[in-house]
Protein backbone atom coordinates (compact mmCIF):
# COMPACT_ATOMS: atom_id res chain seq x y z
CA UNK A 1 0.00 0.00 0.00
CA UNK A 2 1.40 3.34 -0.89
CA UNK A 3 2.19 5.84 2.49
CA UNK A 4 0.61 9.25 2.51
CA UNK A 5 2.82 11.74 3.97
CA UNK A 6 -0.02 14.40 6.12
CA UNK A 7 2.23 16.80 6.39
CA UNK A 8 3.24 17.24 3.16
CA UNK A 9 -0.93 16.59 1.95
CA UNK A 10 -2.56 19.48 0.60
CA UNK A 11 -6.20 17.36 0.19
CA UNK A 12 -6.24 17.95 -2.99
CA UNK A 13 -7.76 14.80 -4.06
CA UNK A 14 -6.64 14.67 -7.63
CA UNK A 15 -5.00 11.15 -6.43
CA UNK A 16 -8.25 10.01 -5.90
CA UNK A 17 -9.80 10.82 -9.47
CA UNK A 18 -6.80 9.15 -11.00
CA UNK A 19 -6.41 5.96 -8.61
CA UNK A 20 -7.50 3.65 -11.28
CA UNK A 21 -8.89 0.53 -8.17
CA UNK A 22 -10.57 3.37 -5.96
CA UNK A 23 -7.86 2.57 -3.60
CA UNK A 24 -8.54 6.33 -2.45
CA UNK A 25 -10.94 8.79 -0.64
CA UNK A 26 -10.48 11.85 0.95
CA UNK A 27 -12.68 12.59 3.55
CA UNK A 28 -12.86 15.47 5.72
CA UNK A 29 -9.99 14.03 7.83
CA UNK A 30 -7.81 13.29 5.04
CA UNK A 31 -6.55 10.95 2.41
CA UNK A 32 -6.85 7.26 3.03
CA UNK A 33 -5.57 4.82 1.09
CA UNK A 34 -7.37 1.43 1.56
CA UNK A 35 -6.49 -2.42 0.36
CA UNK A 36 -7.54 -2.27 -2.55
CA UNK A 37 -4.83 -0.46 -3.33
CA UNK A 38 -1.90 -2.36 -6.19
CA UNK A 39 0.37 -0.26 -5.68
CA UNK A 40 0.63 0.81 -9.28
CA UNK A 41 2.09 4.49 -8.47
CA UNK A 42 -0.21 6.23 -10.23
CA UNK A 43 -0.95 8.84 -7.51
CA UNK A 44 2.49 8.77 -6.81
CA UNK A 45 3.05 10.23 -10.05
CA UNK A 46 0.28 12.78 -10.15
CA UNK A 47 0.70 14.12 -6.35
CA UNK A 48 2.18 17.83 -7.13
CA UNK A 49 2.80 17.95 -3.50
CA UNK A 50 5.46 14.89 -3.38
CA UNK A 51 3.21 13.76 -0.68
CA UNK A 52 2.23 9.96 -1.94
CA UNK A 53 5.63 7.02 -2.13
CA UNK A 54 5.64 3.16 -2.76
CA UNK A 55 6.46 1.29 -0.17
CA UNK A 56 10.26 0.25 -0.67
CA UNK A 57 10.57 -2.87 -2.35
CA UNK A 58 10.72 -5.78 -0.42
CA UNK A 59 9.56 -3.66 3.12
CA UNK A 60 6.27 -4.85 2.88
CA UNK A 61 4.05 -8.29 2.92
CA UNK A 62 2.40 -6.99 0.06
CA UNK A 63 5.07 -5.89 -2.17
CA UNK A 64 6.10 -8.94 -3.92
CA UNK B 1 -32.51 19.46 10.75
CA UNK B 2 -33.46 17.35 8.02
CA UNK B 3 -36.67 17.37 6.23
CA UNK B 4 -37.61 13.73 5.40
CA UNK B 5 -37.16 13.95 1.62
CA UNK B 6 -35.94 16.69 -0.88
CA UNK B 7 -36.74 16.38 -4.92
CA UNK B 8 -32.84 17.50 -5.08
CA UNK B 9 -29.85 16.63 -3.06
CA UNK B 10 -26.58 18.58 -4.13
CA UNK B 11 -23.99 17.56 -2.55
CA UNK B 12 -20.63 19.54 -2.99
CA UNK B 13 -21.13 23.58 -3.24
CA UNK B 14 -18.88 25.26 -5.16
CA UNK B 15 -19.85 27.21 -8.52
CA UNK B 16 -21.24 23.98 -9.96
CA UNK B 17 -23.41 22.75 -7.12
CA UNK B 18 -24.67 26.25 -5.92
CA UNK B 19 -25.41 26.54 -9.49
CA UNK B 20 -27.38 23.57 -9.63
CA UNK B 21 -29.17 24.28 -6.25
CA UNK B 22 -30.12 27.96 -7.46
CA UNK B 23 -31.59 26.93 -10.59
CA UNK B 24 -33.51 24.02 -9.22
CA UNK B 25 -35.05 26.23 -6.21
CA UNK B 26 -35.73 28.79 -8.78
CA UNK B 27 -38.02 26.35 -10.88
CA UNK B 28 -39.36 25.53 -7.16
CA UNK B 29 -37.87 22.26 -6.28
CA UNK B 30 -37.48 21.33 -2.98
CA UNK B 31 -33.65 20.85 -2.60
CA UNK B 32 -31.36 20.27 0.23
CA UNK B 33 -27.86 21.18 -0.70
CA UNK B 34 -24.41 19.88 1.28
CA UNK B 35 -21.02 21.13 1.45
CA UNK B 36 -18.65 19.15 3.73
CA UNK B 37 -16.08 21.53 4.20
CA UNK B 38 -16.79 23.80 7.33
CA UNK B 39 -16.54 26.79 4.99
CA UNK B 40 -17.91 26.89 1.65
CA UNK B 41 -14.67 27.99 -0.74
CA UNK B 42 -11.91 26.96 1.33
CA UNK B 43 -9.54 25.97 0.49
CA UNK B 44 -9.57 26.96 -2.62
CA UNK B 45 -7.78 25.20 -5.40
CA UNK B 46 -8.09 28.13 -8.18
CA UNK B 47 -5.71 30.74 -9.62
CA UNK B 48 -9.03 32.93 -9.06
CA UNK B 49 -8.87 34.65 -12.33
CA UNK B 50 -12.52 35.10 -13.87
CA UNK B 51 -13.53 37.27 -17.19
CA UNK B 52 -15.86 39.65 -17.58
CA UNK B 53 -17.50 37.84 -20.29
CA UNK B 54 -17.35 34.38 -17.73
CA UNK B 55 -19.07 36.23 -15.61
CA UNK B 56 -22.02 37.57 -17.61
CA UNK B 57 -22.00 33.73 -19.05
CA UNK B 58 -22.90 32.50 -15.70
CA UNK B 59 -25.56 34.87 -15.13
CA UNK B 60 -24.76 36.17 -11.75
CA UNK B 61 -24.17 40.22 -10.72
CA UNK B 62 -20.92 41.75 -10.45
CA UNK B 63 -20.19 42.57 -6.49
CA UNK B 64 -17.34 44.34 -5.61
CA UNK B 65 -16.57 42.38 -1.93
CA UNK B 66 -15.43 39.33 -4.18
CA UNK B 67 -13.51 41.30 -6.79
CA UNK B 68 -9.96 41.85 -4.98
CA UNK B 69 -8.02 42.85 -8.51
CA UNK B 70 -9.12 44.58 -11.73
CA UNK B 71 -7.25 43.42 -14.64
CA UNK B 72 -7.30 44.85 -17.89
CA UNK B 73 -4.61 43.21 -19.62
CA UNK B 74 -2.25 39.95 -20.13
CA UNK B 75 0.90 39.06 -21.00
CA UNK B 76 2.52 35.33 -22.06
CA UNK B 77 6.25 35.01 -22.23
CA UNK B 78 7.61 32.43 -24.67
CA UNK B 79 10.63 30.51 -23.08
CA UNK B 80 12.94 33.30 -25.02
CA UNK B 81 11.31 35.74 -22.98
CA UNK B 82 9.63 37.18 -26.17
CA UNK B 83 6.03 37.50 -25.04
CA UNK B 84 2.17 38.83 -26.39
CA UNK B 85 0.45 41.14 -25.16
CA UNK B 86 -3.25 40.92 -24.80
CA UNK B 87 -4.90 44.31 -23.81
CA UNK B 88 -8.21 45.63 -23.49
CA UNK B 89 -9.44 49.06 -23.66
CA UNK B 90 -10.49 48.84 -19.86
CA UNK B 91 -11.36 46.12 -16.63
CA UNK B 92 -11.48 42.38 -18.85
CA UNK B 93 -11.94 40.30 -15.77
CA UNK B 94 -11.01 40.13 -11.71
CA UNK B 95 -9.16 38.01 -9.78
CA UNK B 96 -11.31 37.28 -6.55
CA UNK B 97 -11.25 35.77 -3.40
CA UNK B 98 -13.27 32.27 -3.83
CA UNK B 99 -14.17 32.33 0.02
CA UNK B 100 -15.93 35.16 -0.86
CA UNK B 101 -17.24 34.16 -4.42
CA UNK B 102 -18.24 30.92 -3.45
CA UNK B 103 -20.09 32.10 -0.29
CA UNK B 104 -22.37 34.53 -2.36
CA UNK B 105 -22.62 31.97 -4.92
CA UNK B 106 -24.08 30.19 -2.37
CA UNK B 107 -25.95 32.84 -0.99
CA UNK B 108 -27.74 33.01 -4.38
CA UNK B 109 -28.97 29.70 -4.41
CA UNK B 110 -30.22 29.95 -0.67
CA UNK B 111 -32.40 33.65 -1.35
CA UNK B 112 -33.93 30.93 -4.28
CA UNK B 113 -34.67 28.89 -1.77
CA UNK B 114 -32.18 25.65 -0.99
CA UNK B 115 -31.13 24.46 2.49
CA UNK B 116 -27.44 25.04 2.22
CA UNK B 117 -25.59 23.24 4.98
CA UNK B 118 -21.72 23.16 5.43
CA UNK B 119 -19.74 20.65 7.42
CA UNK B 120 -22.27 18.03 6.26
CA UNK B 121 -20.16 14.97 4.66
CA UNK B 122 -22.50 12.54 2.94
CA UNK B 123 -22.05 8.55 4.53
CA UNK B 124 -23.88 6.69 2.13
CA UNK B 125 -25.91 7.21 -1.00
CA UNK B 126 -28.71 3.97 -1.34
CA UNK B 127 -31.35 3.85 -4.03
CA UNK B 128 -34.37 2.41 -2.41
CA UNK B 129 -37.55 0.56 -3.69
CA UNK B 130 -39.80 3.21 -4.66
CA UNK B 131 -37.19 4.30 -7.25
CA UNK B 132 -35.69 7.29 -4.27
CA UNK B 133 -32.16 7.72 -2.63
CA UNK B 134 -32.06 7.22 0.53
CA UNK B 135 -29.14 9.98 1.81
CA UNK B 136 -27.17 9.80 5.24
CA UNK B 137 -25.17 12.62 6.42
CA UNK B 138 -23.15 13.48 9.34
CA UNK B 139 -23.78 16.93 10.44
CA UNK B 140 -20.65 18.18 12.84
CA UNK B 141 -20.99 14.70 14.28
CA UNK B 142 -24.24 14.00 14.00
CA UNK B 143 -26.02 11.63 11.32
CA UNK B 144 -29.23 12.33 9.96
CA UNK B 145 -31.19 10.47 6.82
CA UNK B 146 -33.45 11.91 4.34
CA UNK B 147 -34.42 11.09 0.96
CA UNK B 148 -33.90 12.53 -2.69
CA UNK B 149 -35.64 11.81 -6.10
CA UNK B 150 -32.11 13.32 -7.78
CA UNK B 151 -28.61 13.39 -6.42
CA UNK B 152 -26.59 15.95 -8.06
CA UNK B 153 -22.99 15.41 -7.46
CA UNK B 154 -20.68 18.49 -7.70
CA UNK B 155 -18.07 16.96 -5.31
CA UNK B 156 -15.21 18.23 -6.67
CA UNK B 157 -12.55 15.64 -9.07
CA UNK B 158 -12.25 13.21 -5.98
CA UNK B 159 -16.10 12.85 -6.44
CA UNK B 160 -17.21 10.42 -4.38
CA UNK B 161 -20.67 10.22 -4.85
CA UNK B 162 -20.25 9.33 -8.89
CA UNK B 163 -18.42 6.27 -7.53
CA UNK B 164 -20.95 5.15 -4.68
CA UNK B 165 -23.64 5.68 -7.35
CA UNK B 166 -22.09 3.48 -9.67
CA UNK B 167 -20.67 6.34 -12.58
CA UNK B 168 -17.32 5.94 -13.59
CA UNK B 169 -15.63 9.57 -13.61
CA UNK B 170 -12.22 8.35 -13.15
CA UNK B 171 -9.43 10.18 -14.97
CA UNK B 172 -6.37 9.24 -17.22
CA UNK B 173 -3.02 10.60 -15.50
CA UNK B 174 -2.54 12.18 -18.79
CA UNK B 175 -5.82 14.31 -18.49
CA UNK B 176 -5.07 15.76 -14.88
CA UNK B 177 -2.84 18.88 -14.77
CA UNK B 178 -0.84 18.71 -11.09
CA UNK B 179 -1.41 22.43 -10.24
CA UNK B 180 0.71 23.82 -7.35
CA UNK B 181 0.46 27.70 -6.41
CA UNK B 182 0.92 29.56 -3.46
CA UNK B 183 -0.57 32.92 -2.82
CA UNK B 184 2.65 35.65 -1.95
CA UNK B 185 2.97 39.07 -0.54
CA UNK B 186 5.26 41.39 -0.25
CA UNK B 187 6.49 40.68 -4.44
CA UNK B 188 6.65 43.15 -7.40
CA UNK B 189 4.59 42.85 -9.69
CA UNK B 190 2.10 44.69 -12.37
CA UNK B 191 -1.30 44.87 -10.77
CA UNK B 192 -3.20 45.19 -13.97
CA UNK B 193 -2.01 42.78 -15.60
CA UNK B 194 -1.50 38.40 -15.07
CA UNK B 195 1.45 36.74 -16.55
CA UNK B 196 1.73 33.92 -18.18
CA UNK B 197 4.67 31.76 -18.54
CA UNK B 198 5.27 28.80 -20.97
CA UNK B 199 8.09 26.72 -21.59
CA UNK B 200 9.17 22.97 -21.37
CA UNK B 201 11.61 23.70 -18.57
CA UNK B 202 9.71 25.56 -16.58
CA UNK B 203 5.93 23.95 -16.93
CA UNK B 204 6.25 21.05 -19.07
CA UNK B 205 3.00 20.48 -20.49
CA UNK B 206 1.38 23.51 -18.95
CA UNK B 207 2.08 27.01 -17.77
CA UNK B 208 3.27 29.15 -15.20
CA UNK B 209 0.68 32.03 -13.76
CA UNK B 210 0.76 35.26 -11.99
CA UNK B 211 -2.64 36.38 -11.11
CA UNK B 212 -2.45 39.53 -9.07
CA UNK B 213 -4.90 40.22 -5.99
CA UNK B 214 -3.83 43.60 -4.87
CA UNK B 215 -0.55 46.02 -5.24
CA UNK B 216 1.91 43.37 -3.93
CA UNK B 217 -0.02 39.77 -3.45
CA UNK B 218 -0.71 37.77 -6.17
CA UNK B 219 -1.72 33.63 -7.01
CA UNK B 220 1.49 32.51 -8.13
CA UNK B 221 0.68 29.10 -9.67
CA UNK B 222 2.09 26.10 -12.07
CA UNK B 223 -0.10 23.64 -14.33
CA UNK B 224 2.44 21.03 -15.29
CA UNK B 225 1.66 17.42 -17.17
CA UNK B 226 2.42 13.82 -17.27
CA UNK B 227 3.96 12.53 -19.18
CA UNK B 228 6.25 15.43 -20.22
CA UNK B 229 7.79 16.38 -16.47
CA UNK B 230 10.46 15.08 -15.04
CA UNK B 231 9.04 11.94 -12.95
CA UNK B 232 10.91 12.85 -10.48
CA UNK B 233 10.04 16.27 -9.61
CA UNK B 234 6.95 17.70 -7.98
CA UNK B 235 4.57 20.47 -9.70
CA UNK B 236 5.35 22.32 -6.31
CA UNK B 237 9.07 21.93 -7.80
CA UNK B 238 8.79 23.20 -10.45
CA UNK B 239 6.79 25.99 -9.16
CA UNK B 240 9.46 26.72 -6.03
CA UNK B 241 12.24 27.32 -9.03
CA UNK B 242 10.72 29.26 -10.95
CA UNK B 243 10.09 31.49 -7.87
CA UNK B 244 13.94 31.24 -6.88
CA UNK B 245 14.66 32.31 -9.82
CA UNK B 246 12.92 35.52 -9.91
CA UNK B 247 14.55 38.38 -7.21
CA UNK B 248 10.87 39.49 -7.40
CA UNK B 249 8.93 36.88 -6.01
CA UNK B 250 11.74 35.19 -3.86
CA UNK B 251 12.11 37.45 -1.50
CA UNK B 252 7.97 36.91 -1.13
CA UNK B 253 6.01 35.55 1.91
CA UNK B 254 3.56 32.92 1.53
CA UNK B 255 0.26 33.77 2.67
CA UNK B 256 -1.74 30.08 1.52
CA UNK B 257 -0.35 26.77 -0.02
CA UNK B 258 -2.68 24.99 -2.34
CA UNK B 259 -2.37 21.93 -4.50
CA UNK B 260 -4.74 20.64 -7.29
CA UNK B 261 -5.89 18.06 -9.92
CA UNK B 262 -7.32 20.19 -12.71
CA UNK B 263 -9.09 17.75 -15.25
CA UNK B 264 -8.15 19.75 -18.72
CA UNK B 265 -9.16 16.49 -20.82
CA UNK B 266 -11.20 13.03 -20.64
CA UNK B 267 -14.72 14.88 -21.65
CA UNK B 268 -17.08 12.43 -20.16
CA UNK B 269 -19.55 10.48 -22.63
CA UNK B 270 -22.18 10.03 -19.99
CA UNK B 271 -22.23 12.33 -16.80
CA UNK B 272 -25.62 10.49 -15.26
CA UNK B 273 -26.60 7.04 -13.65
CA UNK B 274 -30.28 6.22 -12.08
CA UNK B 275 -31.26 9.08 -9.58
CA UNK B 276 -27.27 10.75 -10.29
CA UNK B 277 -26.13 13.86 -12.77
CA UNK B 278 -22.92 14.87 -12.46
CA UNK B 279 -21.62 18.73 -12.92
CA UNK B 280 -18.06 20.41 -12.34
CA UNK B 281 -15.13 19.34 -11.46
CA UNK B 282 -16.36 15.68 -10.84
CA UNK B 283 -17.91 15.92 -14.61
CA UNK B 284 -14.64 17.40 -15.80
CA UNK B 285 -16.07 20.84 -16.43
CA UNK B 286 -12.89 22.57 -17.41
CA UNK B 287 -11.54 24.56 -20.08
CA UNK B 288 -8.58 22.27 -21.46
CA UNK B 289 -6.17 25.03 -22.65
CA UNK B 290 -6.01 27.34 -19.92
CA UNK B 291 -7.57 24.75 -17.06
CA UNK B 292 -10.35 27.73 -15.74
CA UNK B 293 -13.30 26.15 -14.40
CA UNK B 294 -15.53 28.44 -13.02
CA UNK B 295 -17.82 29.32 -15.56
CA UNK B 296 -17.77 26.03 -16.96
CA UNK B 297 -18.59 24.61 -13.35
CA UNK B 298 -21.69 27.32 -13.46
CA UNK B 299 -22.87 26.28 -16.52
CA UNK B 300 -22.59 22.87 -16.23
CA UNK B 301 -24.05 22.93 -12.67
CA UNK B 302 -27.02 24.71 -14.41
CA UNK B 303 -27.25 22.58 -17.64
CA UNK B 304 -27.87 19.66 -15.23
CA UNK B 305 -30.47 21.51 -13.33
CA UNK B 306 -32.57 22.02 -15.82
CA UNK B 307 -32.85 18.13 -16.69
CA UNK B 308 -33.64 17.44 -13.13
CA UNK B 309 -36.11 20.18 -13.19
CA UNK B 310 -37.83 17.66 -16.18
CA UNK B 311 -37.22 14.69 -14.86
CA UNK B 312 -38.66 15.79 -11.45
CA UNK B 313 -41.91 17.24 -13.35
CA UNK B 314 -42.02 13.75 -15.44
CA UNK B 315 -41.67 11.72 -12.40
CA UNK B 316 -38.69 10.04 -14.15
CA UNK B 317 -35.26 9.32 -12.31
CA UNK B 318 -33.61 6.69 -14.50
CA UNK B 319 -30.87 7.24 -16.32
CA UNK B 320 -32.01 6.97 -19.55
CA UNK B 321 -34.78 9.70 -19.12
CA UNK B 322 -31.99 11.75 -17.44
CA UNK B 323 -29.62 10.69 -20.70
CA UNK B 324 -30.44 14.36 -22.15
CA UNK B 325 -28.00 16.40 -19.77
CA UNK B 326 -25.14 14.39 -21.81
CA UNK B 327 -26.83 16.09 -25.06
CA UNK B 328 -27.84 19.27 -23.91
CA UNK B 329 -24.31 19.74 -22.54
CA UNK B 330 -22.39 18.14 -25.68
CA UNK B 331 -24.21 20.52 -27.55
CA UNK B 332 -24.42 23.37 -25.42
CA UNK B 333 -20.32 23.26 -24.40
CA UNK B 334 -18.52 19.76 -24.79
CA UNK B 335 -18.37 19.97 -28.73
CA UNK B 336 -16.68 23.55 -27.94
CA UNK B 337 -14.51 22.38 -25.14
CA UNK B 338 -13.42 19.09 -27.44
CA UNK B 339 -11.91 21.98 -29.78
CA UNK B 340 -10.01 22.93 -27.33
CA UNK B 341 -8.75 20.22 -26.19
CA UNK B 342 -7.63 19.47 -30.06
CA UNK B 343 -5.51 22.76 -29.35
CA UNK B 344 -4.13 21.64 -26.23
CA UNK B 345 -2.99 18.31 -27.24
CA UNK B 346 -0.81 20.70 -30.29
CA UNK B 347 0.27 22.73 -27.82
CA UNK B 348 2.00 20.81 -25.19
CA UNK B 349 4.07 18.87 -28.17
CA UNK B 350 5.73 22.26 -29.15
CA UNK B 351 9.40 22.50 -28.18
CA UNK B 352 10.72 25.65 -26.87
CA UNK B 353 11.96 27.28 -30.15
CA UNK B 354 8.10 26.43 -32.06
CA UNK B 355 6.55 28.33 -28.78
CA UNK B 356 9.44 31.48 -29.49
CA UNK B 357 8.36 31.36 -33.13
CA UNK B 358 4.43 31.24 -32.42
CA UNK B 359 4.84 34.26 -30.02
CA UNK B 360 5.90 36.38 -32.54
CA UNK B 361 3.88 35.25 -35.16
CA UNK B 362 0.92 35.51 -33.06
CA UNK B 363 -1.54 38.63 -31.84
CA UNK B 364 -2.86 39.15 -27.94
CA UNK B 365 -6.67 38.81 -29.53
CA UNK B 366 -5.47 35.40 -31.63
CA UNK B 367 -4.66 34.20 -28.12
CA UNK B 368 -8.05 35.08 -26.83
CA UNK B 369 -10.32 33.26 -29.28
CA UNK B 370 -8.32 30.12 -29.27
CA UNK B 371 -8.36 29.69 -25.59
CA UNK B 372 -12.20 29.91 -26.21
CA UNK B 373 -12.07 27.04 -29.44
CA UNK B 374 -11.88 29.09 -32.14
CA UNK B 375 -9.14 30.08 -34.84
CA UNK B 376 -7.64 26.95 -34.72
CA UNK B 377 -7.65 27.17 -38.80
CA UNK B 378 -5.46 30.44 -38.34
CA UNK B 379 -3.27 28.94 -35.91
CA UNK B 380 -2.86 26.07 -38.21
CA UNK B 381 -1.86 28.11 -41.24
CA UNK B 382 0.52 29.75 -39.14
CA UNK B 383 2.37 26.59 -38.04
CA UNK B 384 2.66 25.72 -41.52
CA UNK B 385 5.09 28.38 -42.09
CA UNK B 386 6.93 26.04 -40.62
CA UNK B 387 7.86 22.19 -42.14
CA UNK B 388 8.57 20.72 -38.79
CA UNK B 389 5.52 21.92 -37.99
CA UNK B 390 3.55 20.67 -40.46
CA UNK B 391 2.58 17.40 -38.93
CA UNK B 392 1.00 19.16 -36.09
CA UNK B 393 -0.85 21.73 -37.82
CA UNK B 394 -2.73 18.91 -39.53
CA UNK B 395 -4.01 17.88 -35.97
CA UNK B 396 -6.02 21.53 -35.69
CA UNK B 397 -7.93 21.10 -38.96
Amino acid sequence: MISINRDKCARCGGCVSVCPVEALTLTEHGLVCDAKCINCGTCVKFCPAGALSLPEKGAGAKEE
Amino acid sequence: MFREEYDVVVVGMGPAGSSAARTCAEAGLSVLALEKRQEIGAPKRCGEGLGKNSLARMGVEFNPKWAMQEIEGATCYAPDGKYVRINYDGPEGWVIERKVFDKELAAIAARAGAFVVAKSEVQKVERTQDGKVEVTINYAGTHYTTKAKLIIACDGVETRIARMMGLNTKINLNDIAQGAQLEMANIDIDPKRIELYFGNEIAPGGYVWIFPKGNDVANVGIGIRHPYGDENRTAMDYLMEFINSRPELKKGSILEYNTGGVPVGGLLENMVADNLLVAGDAAHHVNPIHGGGIAEAYIGGRIAAETAIEAIKAGEFSAEFLSRYNKKWWDERGNKMKNVEKLRKVVEELKDDELNFLAEELHGEDLVELSRGNALKKLAKIMMKRPTLLRLAKKLL
